[in-house]
Formats: structure tokens, sequence, C-alpha cells
């Protein structure tokens, strides 16, 4: 019954102008300003610098800036170009900029409501009409259970798993053979299923059939606290971790 | 045709005949009446209800979706959390796992939380007006309304509201509640939390009754003007002081001085090599060399007696607890005493050559331990000390001539700045209530809050705007400003948007407490001993102390006594990865002893006597079974040593020495469960069986190197 109303619903043509225009009042209610710089120069080639994969709570501006360099035919900074910022979700600050003297923009990012990855696309006007955009960065937003996740690797993971030592935190990485895995490692990481990950924490290297100086988490952690270690390795996984069961082709 | 001719003919053509009337009336009236539900079928909600269908139409499990959607309003209503919660009537998808590919609200489904939705509802988290129907009244604020969206980077502010203790998925509620405390923001502000404590202030401010003893008025002046510029990690704020009113405030505290304790005794004699205090910082170099010289002849000066002072600030920890700024720029060491970047410029030589002697005597509420520095020690440590210094600190400072009535003014300016909210000053009593109470902050209304022009009008922006620059809202207002970056303001205003008024008003059973510390103090010869050493600053006892170093409660338990004696005669052998380490304190014979007693009667673990483990059983074969299980299937040598010539693992503890160090029991204790014996440690319950429990220990208790072996 409701389906048959539903279906003719869909079809009448109240249905599909109305909607579009409710989901623009709900969904765009935050318009970058208009205010368009003019381009004093122009490049031919948009490169980045630094700031992309980073990682940052949900709503949270990413630590580092994202600089992007436009560069000229022979590879040389351009001074005055402009740059464009866009990404779904993604607020800048600036949005957009003219290069500095050696052809930079850095701009401030500020990561959307939900969890997951992000892309940044950078973008300059070419000479005589036409954009080069720079390939997409990622950006990585963590949501509660990647937050919690992050907090036990730092916790009980991160050093053997981060060969990065500090003073504060000295890396056990190189004592350890077979190395670990860094929590990043897609390559190694996608190929086991949810399922096994809480295996290998819970029980520990040896019960999974690999080195027993990873040692059984099972009795330290709570069951929750081991799927958000998972949730963490498959939110920053490089290359991402493809979403399981996607269905419909979305 | 005219407008008479319209008239008419609208006449004719309507109202001709009485049944032409009654027709043309009936259906106006039919229309008007279908208005209402008409509208009520174009509702946003509706809309959204169909929206939802279509998508999941042609799905595979379309048919589990749809049999789980109920149309119409879902409410979830609450009453004892005061919650009307209509979001799932548009929110449809949020318990429905099997959508995580849709990107598209209002059909997410909701990420993982340790909450059931239904239980807590969705505005006890979001905020919002749960009860709305439609996507503007239950998104969009006005100023009228109690309770706007929160916006997702200040989320953790509601787990705030019931959970007052540190949680492992909130970081920045727990660093914006670390800094509420730390940067004495509790000091004028009362924040009472929902079960009733009142947040304590955890900031170390320096008391300044003795204050020109210490320092100099042209360095009081440097520092009230820009804190930061004499040690970047200062957490005191800036007061926006003009020269005038700074000069004033330096002039007034040096007046307000009267002597110390240790300077008392100095006078009367009691150190026969101290001299007259001198106040000029100008005279503090040549002081030094002479102090250095006059008690001890063996400190040369120059290069060698910068490296000795070097090595008493290492062996001692100083960077346990004080932060130098390196070449980098980096400031590196402990923030639990102030940073050292720029002492030289600061102390009076004879004040620090009395202060590292005995802190306490300064200072009898000071976290600093009461080392037992010789005169030689004390020479090198404080010319070490003296020669920390920026020439350009004070040589930069132009600081106004003391005018007559400079003490009036600056003691006038110290109540009006409530200067003795944080520092013990003379003849300034500590203000009370002085800032507005901040305990309801989170739900102040927006229609009393007075926003700066062209601040957005919410309250996580007013609160954070107004940290980060007070004053801007208008004149006369007299909050400082604190240096602190961006992810520290955004902390501290989710702390303070966590109290909220339905926080206060929740049932008191849904209120998780954090934990209450103690005043434990340690009685006796030894009590007397330890509270000189400071040693809760560090180690916490019976819930009471600091979190740098391990918690002693059951020590007595945990060590023998030669290697409990023996670490603190020298304590440079443990853990030599880490950087902040027990200090040497150089204790005597008798002080070791004292403390030694006393800590292992009263500091024992109840259930850690003989009866708990069968030490016959810990033989050769046991031992030998260990070994197999530590090296094979435990592999504890990844993180530990037990032979310095074999194993690299360092995040705990080497054990080569356990056999010295642990007795049996508390090893088979810790192995069956390393939580229940020291909590929160890192150390992984293995789960072990009582055999592997017991072949274990034994092998443990046959590692007896010097612990030191594998260190420099």
């Amino acid at each position: 019954m409701r389906a048959f109303h539903l279906a003719r619903w869909q079809k009448s043509g109240m249905f599909t102008t109305v909607l579009p225009g409710l989901l623009l009042l709900a969904g765009c209610s935050r318009h970058p300003a208009a205010n368009q710089l003019t381009p004093k120069a122009y490049g031919s080639q948009i490169v980045e610098t630094s700031g992309s994969k980073q990682t940052a709570q949900v709503g949270d501006e990413l630590p580092q800036p994202v600089v992007v360099q436009v560069n000229g035919v022979n590879g040389n900074g351009i001074e005055g170009a402009l740059v464009s910022f866009h990404g779904e979700g993604l607020t800048f600050n600036p949005q957009q900029a003219l290069s500095d003297s050696s052809g930079q923009v850095t701009t401030l990012v500020q990561l959307g409501f939900v969890s997951g990855d992000y892309q940044i696309v950078a973008e300059t006007p070419k000479q005589g009409g036409g954009s080069v955009t720079l390939n997409p960065m990622r950006e990585i937003a963590l949501g509660y259970e990647a937050t919690l996740g992050k907090a036990m690797n730092e916790k009980y993971c991160i050093r053997c798993h981060d060969p990065e030592s500090t003073p504060e935190r000295v890396s056990n990485f190189d004592n350890l053979s077979p190395a670990p895995h860094q929590f990043s490692d897609g390559a190694t990481y996608n190929g086991i299923s949810d399922a096994e990950l809480v295996n290998i924490i819970s029980y520990g290297g040896q019960n999974a059939g690999k080195s027993p100086q990873s040692p059984a988490f099972g009795t330290t952690l709570k069951p929750d606290e081991i799927k958000a270690v998972v949730a963490y390795i498959r939110a920053i996984a490089d290359p991402p971790y493809p979403i399981p069961g996607v269905k419909d082709g979305k | 045709m005219s407008f008479r001719n319209q008239i008419g003919w609208v006449r004719r053509t309507f109202f001709g005949d009485p049944a032409r009337r009654f027709a043309w009336t009936s259906l106006i009236l039919t229309i008007s009446l279908a208005i209402a539900p008409t509208k009520e079928f174009f509702t946003d909600w509706r809309q959204y209800q169909r929206q939802f269908l279509k998508l999941i139409h042609g799905r595979s499990d379309s048919a589990a979706i749809e049999s789980r959607f109920a149309s119409g309003i879902q409410q979830i209503w609450i009453p004892e959390q005061n919650v009307v919660d209509r979001c799932g009537t548009c929110h449809l998808a949020l318990k429905e796992e099997s959508l995580r590919d849709v990107h598209m609200q209002p059909f997410r489904p909701h990420p993982t939380i340790p909450h059931s939705l239904t239980d807590f509802g969705c505005v006890v988290c979001h905020g919002g007006q749960g009860a709305a129907t439609t996507v503007e009244d239950a998104h969009r604020g006005t100023k009228a309304w109690e309770q706007p969206i929160l916006p997702a980077r200040f989320l953790e502010a509601s787990c705030g509201q019931c959970h007052l203790g540190t949680l492992e998925g909130t970081p920045k509620l727990n660093l914006g509640r670390q800094l509420l405390a730390r940067y004495g923001c509790v000091r004028c502000h009362t924040v009472t939390q929902p079960d009733g404590t009142v947040v304590a202030s955890t900031d170390d401010s320096p008391p300044l009754g003795h204050i020109a003893e210490k320092t100099s008025r042209e360095w009081l002046f440097a520092w009230i003007k820009n804190p930061q510029a004499y040690a970047a990690s200062a957490t005191m704020p800036n007061f926006q002081f003009t020269d005038r009113e700074a000069a004033d405030v330096a002039t007034f505290l040096i007046a307000q001085s009267t002597p110390s304790g240790g300077a008392q005794a100095q006078v009367s004699g009691e150190i026969s090599s101290g001299k007259g205090s001198s106040t000029k910082s100008s005279s503090a170099e040549s002081s030094a060399v002479k102090s250095s010289s006059d008690k001890s002849s063996s400190a040369k000066p120059g290069a060698d007696a910068g490296q000795e002072g070097a090595s008493v600030y290492g062996t001692a920890f100083c960077s346990s607890c004080h932060a130098v700024q390196n070449a980098a720029g980096n400031i590196v060491g402990g923030d639990l005493g102030p940073e050292l970047t720029r002492i030289g410029s600061k102390v009076n030589p004879d004040w620090l050559h009395r202060w590292l002697k005995d802190p306490q005597a300064y200072d009898p509420r000071t976290q600093m331990p009461h080392y037992r520095f010789d005169e030689k020690q004390l020479a090198m440590l404080s010319g070490y000390l003296l020669n920390k210094k920026d020439d350009g600190l004070l040589a930069n400072a132009q600081v106004p001539a003391s005018e007559s009535d400079s003490v009036a003014r600056g003691k006038k300016l110290v109540a009006e700045y409530g200067c003795a909210a944080c520092h013990q000053i003379n003849g300034v009593n500590r203000p009370q209530n002085f800032a507005p109470d901040l305990s309801g902050v989170g739900s102040k209304p927006l229609a009393q809050i007075s926003f700066g022009p062209g601040s957005p009008e919410t309250l996580p922006d007013y609160i954070s705007g107004k940290i980060h620059d007070p004053r801007a809202a208008g004149a006369g207002l007299k909050m400082p400003k604190y240096a602190l970056t961006n992810s520290q303001i955004e902390a501290l205003t989710i702390a303070l948007l966590a109290q909220t008024d339905r926080a206060a008003n929740l049932p008191k059973a849904l209120i998780l407490s954090a934990a209450h510390p103690s005043d434990y103090q340690p009685g006796g010869d030894a009590g007397r001993l330890m509270n000189e050493l400071r040693c809760q600053s560090c180690h916490s006892i019976n819930g009471h102390g600091g979190d740098m170093a391990p918690d002693l409660s059951w020590e007595g338990s945990a060590v023998q006594r030669p290697w409990l004696e023996e670490f603190m005669r020298n304590p440079n052998t443990l853990r030599p990865a880490l950087i902040r380490r027990m200090p040497k304190f150089n204790l005597s014979p008798a002080e070791i002893k004292t403390i030694s007693d006393y800590m292992l009667s009263a500091y024992e673990a109840p259930g850690f006597d003989s009866g708990a483990l069968d030490t016959h059983a810990l033989n050769a074969d046991a031992a030998a079974r260990g070994k197999e299980l530590f090296y094979s299937k435990y592999g504890c040598q990844s993180c530990h040593i037990a032979d310095y010539k074999k194993d690299k693992g360092y995040i705990g503890p080497p054990l080569a020495g356990a056999g010295n160090r642990r007795p049996a029991v508390w090893i088979y204790r810790y192995l069956k469960n390393p939580q229940a014996v020291v909590a929160g440690t890192q150390m992984p319950n293995a789960n072990l069986s009582e055999d592997e429990a017991r072949d274990l220990t034994a092998f443990l208790m046959t590692l007896k190197a010097k612990e030191n072996g594998g260190a420099k």
C-alpha cells in the first residue's frame, strides 16, 4: 500500500522539484564568500608542497596547513597566481588566494561533520582560459571509534608498530624481527578481515600464525576497545580501506 | 472590459442563480478545508520518508530495512533526561549498519558510539530542537532558542556532561579539563560539576610575599608586561597593563615583600658564607662568580664549571620537572616546575643558592624537593643556572621610575585585577567570587550574551572568542589574555560547554564522577622525610600525589629491601631510556633506612604474603620451563631485557636484575593480572595459567645481574 503511494508520488513532478529544493535549503547554508580575486599571473602546473594525508578528529582543523605551489613552464614558482581550494564537506581559510613570492599558497583546512576520507582539490586558472588542478589530496577525519582506537594505539601499540622515535617515546620497532607492520600499511591490513584483526589483537600473533612477539591483548583490552583499534587501522589505511559490502555501485 | 463589467461577469458566472451560488461556495469551502491536510502532506519529514524508501528500493536488503521502517513521526521520550526527540522521523537509517555506504544526510547510519541511541536520544549529545519536525526548526539556531545544535568539533562536550573523569575516547575534553585546572581559570571562576565537585586548580602560582629576595623590580616589570617573552611555556596570562601600570604593580610587589624564613636564618648567621641580599640584577654575574669561588675551591670557572654544573643538573634530574628551550626553539623537559631558559636573568644569586639548598624555607608549599646538595654541588648548579640568561630581556625593558604614589596605585591594581586569586600577596586578601560562575555556562542563553561585532552568534564561538580575546566584548573587562594555541582554546571551550543545566538536572545515577584524590600523607619521621623530598610531587600514594612516577601504595610488597636501599642511594640505574627519572637526592644511610623501614611495612599490598605462592616450586626445572615460555611462547624479550648481551626490547623495564628487585610473590601476582597490581600498566595480561605464571616467576627470580649492566 505504502509502496504504491510512493511510486505514484515519485513519478509526479512535484516530488522531483520540491525535494531538490529542500535539500538545497538544508545542505547549502554556508556559501563561501563570492569575493573573486583577480590573478596577477598564471602558472602551468600546480604541485603539493605539504599537508596531505593528515589525520584529525571530525570537525577539527588539520594540525598542519595545506600548502601548494604554482609553477611556470620552467618549474619555478609563480607569484600572484590564483589558487582556489574545493572539497566536499571541507572549510578552507582562505578558500582562495594569490601565490606568494615562491609561488606558494597556504590554507587552513577544517574537516566536516562526518568521519572518513575527504579530498582537497586545488585549482589555478591557466593563461587564456581553462585551469590546472592538482590530484585530490586525501585527509582523514576520525570519528569517535577511531579516536578511541588512536588512544589505544598510543598507549599499547605504537612503540612497536611505529618506527618513529622521539625522546619521549623511544621506538622499539628496530629491535623486532620480523618487523611489525605500521598501522597505516593498507597494502597489508586491507587484505585482513575485521574478524581476523580482532582475532590477532585478542589472541596474539602466535595464535594467528604470526610472530609471538605481538602479545595477546584480549584480556587487557575490552572488546569495544579492540574494535576501536581495528576502526583506527581502517581509518588511516594507505591505500584506503574499501568499505565492505558496498552495494548499488555507490 | 472595464472593472465594473468584470464584477458583473463574475457575479453572473458564479452567483447567477441559487444552484451556481451553492456549487461555487461548496467548491471554495472544500478547497479551503483541504489546505490543512495538503500542507501536512508536503511537510519536510514526509518528503524525507518517501525519499528514504526510494533510496533503499532495489537494494538487496531493502525488504529487511523496509520492515524496520515505520512511517509517521518517530519520537523518543525520556522524561527523566528531559528528552523529546523526533530526529528519527527523518534520520531514518541511524541504526541501519548496511547503509554505511550512504553518504547523503539525513540517511547516514549513526557512527559507532558506546551508548544506545534509544536510551539517551539525540539532543542530549547534539543539542538542537528535538521536538521540531522541520529541518529549519530542528537544526538552525536563533538567539531565542535555548539549545542550538552543537557543531561536531565541540561534540566531546556532551560526553563531559555525565563523564566527569578522563575518558579514553575524548582527548579534547580531557585536555580542556586539564587546562581549566592548570591555567588557573578556576582560581577566579567557580566551576561546579553535576556531582557537586568544585573543580580545583592544579596550577602552582608562586607566593609573592618574599618576592624581593628572589628577583628585581625590573624583572617583575618585564614579566608582567609579557610573561611569555621570559618563558615561552609560562602559564601566567598577560594583563595588558600599560608601562606605568606594570611598573606600579612591580613597585608594590617589591614594597609588600617581607624577609622569608631562609633569609632570616641567613641573617642570624646560620649560613656563614651568605652575603647580604642584593636585589640588583646587574650584580648577578659578579655575585655568582664570587659565591662559586667562596664556597668551593674545586669548582673552576669557565667551561669545566659549566660542564660540572650541567652534570649536577643531569643527575638531579631537574629536567624531569623543569624545561629549557633548546637552540631549535623546542621546549624540552617537564612542566611541573617553571621553565628555566632565562632563569639567570630573573633570580638573585643569593636567593638561588638558598633556594637550591632548601626550597621549602622560602615557600613551604612548593613541589620542589629538598635535595641534599653539598656546597660544591650548590655552587656548580647555581653557577650553571645563572648562566642561562638573556641580557636583552631586561636591557630592552624601559621601566618607568617609581613615583611617590606608585605603591598605592600598584596595590589598587593588584586588588582590581585579582592577582591575589592565584598568588599570596601581603596585605591583599584572596578575592571571593571574583569572576562569573561558569558552572552552567554550557547552557547560557544566547539572548543574554553581547556578541562582539562580526562574531558568529553561537555559544561555542562566544566562549572561544572570549578566551582568545577576553576584552574584545567591551571596555572595562579585566580578564587577562592567555597564551593558548587554537587547539587549546577549542579544548577549553569543550570543557566549558560540558557545564550544562541539563547535566545539573540529570538523575544522579547517570553521573560518573572522577576519582577524588585523597589527602593522604605518610606519618612519623619517614613521613617528614618523604614530605621534605616531596615524594608525592611525582609518586601517588594511597590516592594522593603526582602521576609522573609509579604509584607507591603497594611498594612494600613490590621490592626487596637491598634493592630499594641501593635504588635510593643511586637511582640512576633503572630504565635508562626514560628521560624523566628519579633524581639522586644524596640521602644519608640513616635517611635511607628510615624511608625503607616505613615503605616496606606501611605499603604492603593485601594478599601478597608468602601463602600466595609455593616458593619451593620455584626450582631449576621450573626456571628452565619459564625461560622457554619467556623467549618462545610469549616473546617477552620484544619488550624486556632478560639478558643484556642478547635482548634489546626496552618498552618495559629491564628484567636482568628482576630476581634482586622483586619478591617472587609480587612477580607471580603481577604476571597473573598486571592491571590488578599496577593500575593502568601497558603490560598486557597474557591470561597465564597458574603453572605458566609460576614457571615464569621461577625464571625471573634467577635473573640477578646488576641492573645497569647494559647501560652506559
